[in-house]
């Protein structure tokens, strides 16, 4: 089975509301911020809402930057996005002044410094913008608070946080074979040995829920079924709009395939038939992106009787 | 109207590998489903509802359980739901559509390809997306901080522990789906301290279905497991807002959903070997009670079937006449958050006024 690496990246943006907001920019300021519930309880970080009464909280008081380790762990490698890139201890850590925990990174440089009940303290990100990252992490200690910097008064309403992700796509049997056909030029089908429709790329049938089975060559000719036209802009988009995407219905197959109808582009129409334009054959692999584009071929309209099955 | 009675009548799983099939998991579900039917003495056809569990974080794309509706046969247009959380809150959906009259049978299907990003990074995303995933803390580590939590506390020890993951790989050895079997080494290094090998779930590819049925579909169906009582809870998101020590949503589920004194097994869906230690502590299990034959999530643990896999081993241990009444349960969201409880039983009765009924 053919397989490749699929990486994908995205930032999420979060309104923060009156409650996160004011405590993301005690942070920007070096100050942390607590919620105060009907008990008398400081939440670190603040809850937004009354855990026993559910009314909103808005009293918000300041605690200290020094706290103790309530439980921890050690990673001895540290994963992509995490605070620290040496080996570092997670910990559950009660801020002095608060009566609730906050998870984050001790860098304690070994195991052995790390203990239930050790005193930390945070150490700041230079760099700060209002955003939980601004605390780099905490260190052993309990050292001489680094005085708030003046507060700015600027409001934080939006974080941002970057998400990463790397996976290994995997690709069926049959998906494989397909790939692979197409790193030779041609274009595979696969028969339902119940409904005996014609799926490319093959897939297990969606109407009998049954693996597809015998392989059927199908022509890189077809029928335009239907088909947009792009004008919108997009980011990663590959052609300038306007341009056409096409439903195309291959000869032989009874599912169509999307794909760009380039040349003549004015007059794409409904059954109007199209030929894959091919990528040099040096340029093959096993992608889809073999076949650049599609072009109108020129010979007279496919009737729609002939593809009204396939819209 | 009277309420109906609704019972397990099929179930089947995938074997959990450590690296097995598609992204999609189209292709991995379509004998899953197959054999589930057939248990059920049912057609594709006969199926009112089809609900699944599964994540888009885990393909690693949007709305990746379309394409494993393939694995259906779509046609005629079916009547199917899904939920971004393991499959046993797919059975939740599926067991209140019966209950309220609008399906008499249901499949219930969860999947997903553990392996092919890295599972313990991906849940990260599972936290508090203020200030708890931008750190990214990996979820065998925020485990190990409630197991080290538990410890302090002189409610668990390393060597209990370690006994959990003895007894479970044992009992994996007759599982012809578990993913680990065999000794344990308890000194082998840690994973996250106090975690070693041992006490963690594996990273496990799968899926599995189950299979339920009301009233004369359930009695027409060649075995049964009548469901009694189904309940499920939640505590708070924030690690540092409860007592990781504890379990009040399973104890709260458990006391909403009847869960009787008299069990004679309990399938708990535990990745950690602490967390089924919290857990017998939370739901009050007796010493009689026998936990996990199945080996548990311990011995493999597809995300998004590992939990509704226990309500389908628990139901077996039903349907085959080794046990007269069964727990099953499942977990979702970080160091137990989740839980949710299902009460099987042999014969029906007693079934008015608990939660969902």
């Amino acid at each position: 089975m053919l397989s490749a690496p699929l990486n994908i990246g995205f930032d999420y943006t979060r309104s923060l509301g009156p409650v996160l907001g004011r405590f993301m920019a005690g942070l920007r300021d070096r100050r942390v911020l607590g919620s105060r519930s009907a008990d008398g309880r400081i939440h670190v970080p603040p809850l937004e809402y009354d855990p026993a009464t559910h009314a909103p909280l808005t009293d918000l008081v300041e605690v200290a930057s020094t706290g103790t380790v309530l439980s921890w762990t050690w990673t001895d490698h540290p994963l992509e996005g995490q605070p620290l890139d040496r080996p570092f201890g997670w910990a559950l850590i009660r801020l002095d002044g608060a009566d609730t925990a906050m998870l984050h990174a001790v860098d304690a440089g070994t195991r052995d410094r790390m203990q239930t009940g050790m005193r930390v303290h945070i150490r700041w990100s230079p760099e700060r913008t209002g955003h939980i990252r601004d605390i780099e992490c905490f260190e052993p200690g309990s050292a001489a608070p680094v005085p708030p910097s003046a507060d700015t008064g600027e409001p934080v309403t939006i974080m941002t946080t970057p998400i990463r992700l790397s996976y290994t796509h995997t690709t069926s049997t049959d998906e494989s074979r397909y790939l692979r056909a197409l790193a030779e030029g041609r274009l595979l089908g696969q028969r339902c040995p119940v409904c005996h429709k014609v799926y490319v790329p093959p897939r297990v049938c969606p109407a009998d829920g049954v693996p597809t089975e015998e392989e059927v060559p199908v022509r890189d000719h077809g029928t335009v079924t239907t088909f947009c036209v792009v004008n919108v802009p997009f980011p990663g988009q590959r052609l300038d709009p306007p341009y056409v995407v096409a439903q195309i219905l291959l000869d032989g197959a009874d599912i169509p395939i999307p794909h760009f109808v380039i040349g003549d582009a004015g007059q794409v129409r409904m059954g109007m038939r199209v030929a894959a334009v091919w990528r040099p054959p040096e340029d093959w692999t096993t992608t889809p992106e073999n076949i650049v584009h599609f072009r109108p071929t020129g010979e007279p309209d496919a009737p729609y009787e002939s593809f009204e099955e396939h819209l | 109207m009277s309420t109906p009675r609704v019972a397990v009548v099929g179930f089947a799983q995938a074997p959990n590998l450590a690296s097995a099939g598609t992204t999609s998991g189209v292709e991995t579900l379509v004998p899953v489903f197959r054999q589930a039917l057939a248990n059920a003495g049912l057609d594709r056809r006969d199926v009112d509802f089809w609900c699944s569990g599964s994540s888009d974080y885990l393909a690693g794309r949007a709305f990746s359980f379309v394409n494993a509706v393939d694995a259906i046969g779509a046609y005629p247009p079916i009547c199917e739901s899904h939920v971004e959380m393991d499959a046993a809150w797919a059975f939740y959906e599926a067991y209140v559509k019966i209950l309220a009259g609008e399906a008499e049978t249901a499949l219930v299907y969860g999947f997903g390809k553990s392996s092919a990003g890295l599972l313990r990074r991906v849940l990260a995303l599972q936290l508090d997306p203020y200030v708890v995933a931008p750190l990214w803390p990996d979820s065998v580590s925020v485990a190990a901080l409630q197991a080290r939590l538990a410890l302090d506390a002189g409610i668990i020890t390393e060597k209990a522990m370690a006994e959990v993951a003895a007894r479970s790989r044992a009992d994996a050895a007759d599982n012809p789906y578990a993913q680990v079997r065999g000794p344990v080494d308890t000194d082998a290094p840690y994973l996250a301290d106090p975690l070693r090998v041992h006490d963690c779930a594996p990273v496990s590819d799968g899926a599995a279905a189950l299979v339920l049925a009301s009233g004369d579909c359930a009695l027409a169906a060649p075995q049964r497991a009548w469901i009694t009582g189904v309940a499920h809870r939640i505590d708070p998101q924030g690690l540092g807002e409860r007592d990781l020590t504890t379990v009040p949503s399973a104890t709260a589920a458990a006391e909403a959903a009847g869960l009787p004194d008299d069990l004679d097994v309990a399938e708990l869906h535990a990745p950690f070997t602490h967390q089924e230690l919290l857990l017998r502590a939370a739901l009050g299990l007796r010493d009689r009670v026998r936990i996990n034959p199945s080996g548990g999530a311990l011995c493999g643990n597809p995300m998004f079937s590992a939990g509704l896999a226990r309500i389908g081993a628990a139901a077996e241990q039903v349907m085959s006449g080794r046990a007269r009444r069964a727990l099953g349960h499942a977990t979702s969201g970080p160091a137990l958050q989740q839980n949710l409880i299902c009460v099987l039983d042999a014969e029906t009765h007693e079934a008015e006024g608990r939660e969902a009924e």
